[in-house]
């Protein structure tokens, strides 16, 4: 038994029984058969599906051509352009993957505790509007003031976002997946309003005016590249949400009480309080998700600005099985996926929403991995038996 | 068990008392702050009850003097707020009804002071835009009595939305549309079935991704061939107008019931027809055991798993129908994203409608009621900005759901994966 156990490469906590492997192959395998399935669906709408998905890869890496020009340039001339316009569709898919990861830590954090939290997306673009705010009508901060600021505005609005269905969820039972989403289309409406009056910026656009440079995260490349710091923090809050998901007691607490609410209470825990904070602290990171984009990437907020984060997030969190490290690597996926998609809608006229369907299809096989199993005839694999949500009011 | 929970309620009910008495009064010191003090004595607010182009008899409207209606009402809510507090009435939902009653009159008479506003046209159009709503209420009741839950009701309708306007609009012939609404609505809620019971996928999370699936489907197809075609695909006209002889010459309650489409009608057929399906018919029995007791079921020779997979096939075909209305029922083109959470808002009039048809059905009009209000205020200016408004519908639904859950109980076995 310890034998067995040594012998064996350490996986990090919280991956479930058996090994890196076999936790890997369901996921990758289900991300396989929704592209197959996306390419039935492109072949249907009369495209290629070669060239589709040849333009997806270009998108999303790069153009291998252009690699090799651009180190080709950068050793006979010292020039680094034609480099950096290389790499510019990779950095754009890290740009895109950033909010991903904040949004997924957001739902994988409420997963673990038993709860479904698909208001992400509202609790983006409030946590967007709130660090909007404080990075353009405060000015004159020096920077280590004034952006640390700006992002725990965000922080704060999507944590008052969330914690909403969360206080109503543990107090009275209400289901938090029906209050989310109602709690998303009053953020919708609540924007349109603000960027329509108290926030607009002068002009004709319902937009908020720029973020002040003391408030942006700074970049790390010359325009265009966008790739920003919001990606580095990303990481850090991925691994401090490991730490106190596997590490602290109050992790512990919420683990138990996601995994068997009833065990949790007779040993002495509070459901209430675990619930309002797992709501508090997802919606915090979905608001950061806003935050990073408004900070980092766009510098303001537009209607339409969230563009389907938070659901997204839902799907790579289950592709991630809740664990923050898993997070990170299908946010990483799914950054890549709409990066390029944006390049194949212009490129084979694929319309955007292709990835919508690809993600469905990913969340059904990886709620489902029987179905994986018996397609690619796998057997004997380990599956950790997770409880992901509860019916109404309990 | 059993005698902890029962202290518990009673404690619970002891204090729902004391808050209900004390929101009572609440709302009627609001009434008489915000709406008594800021209504000019001497204006009247007309309330129209005739319907232009209906065949009601017409009659005369109701005028009322604005200032004395607004403090009418807030006497009413702190008298009965006295009352529940000096001596208690048993009936949560007579008070529920008083607080609202109360508040919405007072309301209306403030935002119409000096002004007609139409009660039959608000009225009939509370009953339309309920329409959507109780169709998805009914899907999650039939589902959820035999132990399925279906979230993905929102996308359901979105597909059978947009399957509707585009089989009609090909055919030219509207029934075709709802025959594909209703298949695309059985075949998805079908693959949901087949998910939770063959394979034991989370039910919430396969209706989630039934929702993401259908946002995203329903997107592609609009900008991949709707658009472009523009109206050779996505216009089909709606379904006709039709008079009930004789019933909608009836004053307010002709416009508003029988002078509607074949949706409409469809409808309120179902809920009857739901309501005595489920309770006075074997089936019915059958459906409510394999909801409340699988195993019992099973044991008495009942197939579980064919009432589930029969029950949300049933359950998707009158999503299907809801989704139609959003189409061929109303507008005659698709728009994304049109279906704006009525999914959804359907669940929580199924719960608050306590998995009973009828009572899903009269929760549905509220929410009707809300949605209707909001788009009037709008039309009479009312000083508060339109997105508040359009937030109304969301606020009560949370309202609601947040006020009763608790006391609603879902079948026993709602959400649970049944194994032989």
């Amino acid at each position: 038994m310890t034998d067995t156990n040594k012998s064996k490469p350490k996986t990090p906590e919280g991956i479930g029984g058996g090994s890196l492997r076999d936790a890997l192959r369901v996921p990758a395998l289900a991300v396989l058969t929704g592209l197959i399935i996306g390419g039935f669906a492109i072949l249907i709408s009369g495209a290629n599906v070669f060239t589709a998905y040849g333009a997806l890869f270009v998108g999303s890496f790069g153009d291998p051509v252009r690699f090799f020009t651009g180190f080709q340039q950068l050793f006979t001339t010292g020039e680094t352009a034609g480099l950096l316009r290389a790499i510019y569709p990779i950095t754009e898919s890290l740009v895109a993957a950033t909010p991903y990861i904040f949004a997924g830590l957001s739902v994988a954090l409420g997963f673990r505790c038993g709860l479904f939290n698909i208001g992400a997306e509202g609790q983006f673009f409030i946590g967007a509007l709130c660090s909007a705010y404080v990075g353009y009508s405060i000015v004159g901060l020096p920077a280590y003031i004034h952006l640390p600021l700006a992002l725990l505005g965000g922080a704060a609005g999507g944590a008052l976002w969330g914690v909403i269905p969360g206080y109503l969820k543990a107090k009275f039972g209400a289901h938090e997946v029906v209050n989310t989403i109602m709690m998303n289309w009053i953020a919708f409406k609540l924007s349109d309003w603000l960027l329509n009056g108290p926030m607009k910026a002068s002009g004709f656009r319902p937009v908020t005016p720029n973020v002040e440079v003391s408030a942006q995260l700074p970049r790390f490349f010359p325009d265009p590249i966008r790739l920003n710091w919001g990606l580095i923090l990303a990481f850090v809050v991925a691994y401090a949400l490991y730490w106190f998901l596997f590490k602290t007691t109050l992790g512990f607490e919420i683990r138990s009480v996601g995994a068997n609410p009833d065990a949790a209470k007779y040993a002495g825990m509070s459901i209430v309080r675990n619930l309002v904070l797992v709501m508090a602290m997802a919606g915090g990171l979905a608001g950061l998700a806003g935050s990073a984009q408004v900070l980092g990437t766009d510098h303001w907020v537009g209607q339409g600005f969230s563009a389907g984060y938070g659901f997204d997030a839902i799907a790579l969190a289950l592709l991630g099985k809740s664990h923050p490290f898993g997070v990170v690597v299908s946010a990483l996926l799914f950054g890549f996926l709409r990066s390029g998609a944006t390049r194949m809608q212009s490129m084979a006229g694929i319309p955007i929403d292709i990835i919508d369907i690809i993600q469905g299809m990913v969340i059904i096989f990886i709620a489902a991995p029987e179905i994986i199993r018996w397609l690619y005839r796998i057997k004997n694999i380990k599956v950790e038996e997770t409880v992901l949500t509860r019916g109404w009011g309990k | 068990m059993t005698t902890i929970n029962a202290t518990i309620n009673t404690a619970l009910a002891k204090r729902s008392q004391i808050t209900y008495g004390i929101a009572l009064i609440a709302v009627g010191l609001f009434i008489y702050l915000i709406f008594g003090l800021n209504t000019q004595a001497g204006l009247q607010t007309t309330y129209g009850t005739n319907l232009a182009g209906s065949q009601a008899l017409t009659i005369p409207d109701i005028v009322v003097p604005a200032q004395m209606t607004v403090l009418v009402m807030a006497g009413i809510a702190v008298f009965f707020g006295a009352f529940q507090l000096a001596r208690g009435v048993r009936s949560t939902g007579w008070l529920i009804g008083i607080l609202a009653t109360t508040f919405v009159i007072a309301f209306l008479t403030w935002a119409a002071q000096g002004k007609s506003f139409n009660l039959t046209g608000m009225l009939s159009s509370s009953f339309v835009r309920a329409t959507p709503i109780a169709l998805a209420a009914l899907c999650g009741v039939i589902s959820e009595r035999s132990a399925v839950i279906n979230i993905g009701i929102e996308g359901i309708m979105l597909m059978a939305a947009q399957a509707a306007v585009v089989g009609a609009t090909v055919t030219h012939n509207l029934y075709v549309g709802l025959f594909a609404a209703i298949l695309i609505g059985a075949l998805v809620a079908a693959l949901h079935a087949y998910l939770v019971i063959r394979f034991k996928v989370d039910q919430v999370v396969s209706g989630v991704a039934i929702n993401i699936f259908g946002a995203g489907f329903t997107a592609f197809m609009s900008s991949r061939f709707l658009q472009k075609s523009g109206d050779m695909l996505n216009n089909s006209g709606v379904f006709p107008t039709i008079s009930i002889p004789g019933l909608a010459k009836i004053p307010i309650l002709g416009p508003m019931l029988f002078e509607n489409n074949i949706i409409i009608y469809l409808m309120i057929l179902l809920v009857i027809a739901m309501h005595i399906m489920l309770f006075y018919t074997p089936w019915g029995l059958r459906t409510r055991a394999v909801g409340e007791h699988p195993k019992a079921a099973d044991t008495l020779g009942i197939n579980v798993y064919l009432m589930r997979y029969v029950n949300v096939i049933i359950g998707g075909i009158i999503a299907g129908l809801g989704g139609a209305y959003f189409t061929i029922g109303s507008v005659g083109r698709f728009d994304e994203e049109m279906t704006a959470g009525k999914g959804f808002i359907g669940l929580a009039a199924m719960i608050f409608g306590k998995w009973n048809p009828i009572g899903a059905f009269t929760s549905s009009l509220i929410f009707g009621f809300a949605d209707s209000l909001q788009v009037k205020l709008q039309i009479l200016r009312v000083p508060i900005p339109s997105e508040f408004l359009l937030m109304a519908p969301y606020i009560v639904t949370m309202i609601i759901l947040t006020g009763v859950v608790g006391r609603a109980i879902p079948p026993a076995a709602d959400g649970q994966p049944y194994e032989k």
